[in-house]
């Protein structure tokens, strides 16, 4: 009994720093294999002709910025940059946090069962695995057949003559339900008293949406850009409906490292390309860090 | 007087949010036809004698079902799937509750530096950027092509985000139940088994669960790792229900992809009903 209370005094009641350390050292060993060592992996690779096939292969030399310097002079690199961009722009911002803002509140003001249906549809799109995902969007979008050109009475191959916009689509369906969940969670974390003594005092929706609504949900719609933006910007899934095709035209930058790593075996230039993607992930990532402080 | 005003505006404000509510309604009708139509064919093609890509009400069969075991491959898909998944759900729980516990009850020098370097980090490397050297990882330590290859580069993907979500959790339950044990006499292991495992039970579901979910539907991973068509899950098998002519089979594609979407489901509503899987402010900047 005493030494059990001593120990709890000393707030340091189950764990000692040797078990502590021991608990913590597994995880430590996975993140420094699997994340810090592909950092740094990465980063080396980029400054050398590395390539698995070929004459580089035997003769692989330190080449410094070389890479950089033939990314940005390389036209299939910068449409991808350009492509990315607009995937990012379209997908994660305009679609995915907008709509599932708007959704969540839009059905804030439903009654619960309603609001429990339209969530339970939204998130079985979410939930579905991507190959799936990608194959009911190439049978709605399907030429001949396809459930999008019945509707509308047309005969467009969506994927041919459209195909950013198809993988946009594809995407906000796919990924709306985290957003939504999320601002959800933030409206629903807002005092109920506040929305009423707005409501009795008149305000508009757009009212309420700006005095209310976004000063208490900010911190949750920085996070929610930051990891969505993160997420589309190094997703692999256009490759799933498009394979980067057709002609390169949703050859976003994940798809183009992968092409030209693993496909053409150029692990050099790839891997400056992705050292390029590393960059701009911690670009954006303390961008929106730093906003998120400064307005909190 | 004053209540005659009060009435007047209220009755504004009934007149304002009709039109509120008829525009409300379009836009959910809307999302709900975005959402729902592609879905549709998941749920009616698998059963329809002649499948075709447009969404009709079907011809009932269960016949589809039958080519899946007729493809020496497809089956074999979804074991390996759920061995990928079911050892990925596992390691991370194994690796990462033992992290986030230490994380969440004991002070040490650093802590918060560690975790937001970690959640830095892991927000930055992703598979995509570091697919290179993963695969040359997995090259030089012979686990391309191997099922716990597989299990560790996706359980090394997932570790971060489970520690944070775990160590929120843990967070969140006094540590009065330990202390008390404690007091009792209890030694240290005793309490962890009998204590602390039992509470954070829900939390390891959740984190079980979503690991699981990410593993089986990831592509990527697969795509660098497996050459092997007899190791592929489901994931990439999907991809090879094509006619030599390039034609999709539909009768397999239809029935298989409901196969390989099923689990999932089962999960996140068993999950969702039992523990409730949204965000209590835990992922809140």
């Amino acid at each position: 009994m005493n030494k059990g209370s001593r120990a709890a005094k000393l707030g340091n009641p189950i764990l000692g720093r040797g078990a502590a350390a021991a608990f913590l050292s597994p995880s430590v060993i996975f993140i420094a294999i699997f994340l810090f060592i592909p950092a740094g992996w990465t980063i080396y690779l980029g400054l050398t002709n590395y390539k698995l096939t070929g004459f580089d292969a035997a003769n692989t030399k330190f080449v410094a910025l070389d890479n950089f310097l033939k990314a940005f002079q390389d036209p299939q690199f910068i449409s991808s940059l350009k492509l990315s961009i607009i995937y990012v722009i379209g997908s994660a911002i305009i679609g995915q946090a907008v709509l599932g803002f708007l959704l969540a509140w839009v059905l804030s003001t439903f009654s619960a069962r309603a609001r429990n249906l339209v969530e339970l549809i939204v998130i079985f799109a979410w939930i579905v695995p991507g190959s799936v995902v990608a194959f009911l969007w190439f049978a709605f979008l399907n030429a001949d057949e396809g459930t999008l050109n019945r509707l509308t009475g047309s005969n467009i191959e969506w994927l041919i003559r459209y195909p950013m916009l198809s993988i946009i689509a594809f995407n906000i369906w796919r990924g709306a339900a985290f957003s939504m969940l999320l601002f959800s969670a933030a409206i629903t974390a807002i005092p109920k008293s506040h929305l009423e003594v707005a409501r009795v005092a008149g305000a508009t929706r757009m009212q309420q949406l700006r005095q209310v609504i976004f000063p208490s949900a900010r911190p949750y719609i920085y996070t929610n850009i930051l990891l969505i933006i993160l997420w589309t910007f190094n997703d692999f899934g256009p490759y799933l409906l498009t394979g980067g095709g057709p002609g390169g035209q949703t050859e976003v930058l994940p798809i183009f490292v992968y092409n030209t790593a693993l496909r053409f075996l150029d692990f050099g230039y790839g891997s400056a390309i992705a050292t390029v993607m590393l960059l701009m992930n911690l670009f954006i990532s303390l961008i929106i860090i730093k906003r998120s402080k400064r307005n909190r | 007087m004053s209540r005659n005003i009060f009435s007047r505006k209220r009755q504004i404000i009934e007149e304002r949010s009709l039109s509120e509510r008829s525009f409300s309604f379009i836009f959910i009708l809307l999302v709900v036809l975005f959402f729902g139509i592609p879905l549709l064919w998941l749920m009616l093609a698998p059963f329809d004698r002649v499948a075709s890509y447009s969404i009709k009400w079907p011809n009932w069969t269960l016949s589809n079902f039958s080519t899946i075991n007729e493809n020496p491959y497809a089956l074999r898909s979804l074991v390996n799937s759920a061995v990928f998944s079911a050892g990925t759900g596992l390691l991370v729980i194994l690796i990462g509750a033992p992290a986030s516990y230490a994380l969440s009850r004991v002070k040490f020098a650093g802590r918060d530096a560690f975790l937001y370097v970690l959640l830095l980090f892991s927000s930055i490397v992703t598979g995509t950027a570091a697919m290179v050297p993963l695969f040359l990882l997995a090259l030089k330590l012979n686990l391309l092509d191997t099922y716990h290859g597989v299990i560790l580069v996706l359980t090394g993907g997932l570790i971060p985000v489970s520690i944070f979500i775990l160590k929120d959790f843990t967070d969140s339950i006094p540590k009065s139940y330990e202390e008390s044990a404690q007091i009792f006499g209890a030694s240290s292991w005793r309490i962890l088994r009998d204590i602390v495992t039992p509470i954070i039970r829900p939390g390891l579901a959740v984190i079980f669960v979503w690991s699981f979910v990410q593993a089986w539907g990831n592509f990527l991973t697969p795509l660098i790792m497996i050459r092997d068509v007899n190791k592929s899950p489901a994931a990439n098998m999907m991809y090879s229900f094509y006619t030599e002519g390039g034609q999709a089979i539909l009768p397999l594609v239809g029935a298989f992809s409901l196969l390989y979407t099923a689990p999932v489901l089962l999960m996140y509503f068993y999950v969702n009903k039992k523990y409730g899987f949204r965000f209590y402010g835990g992922i809140k900047g």
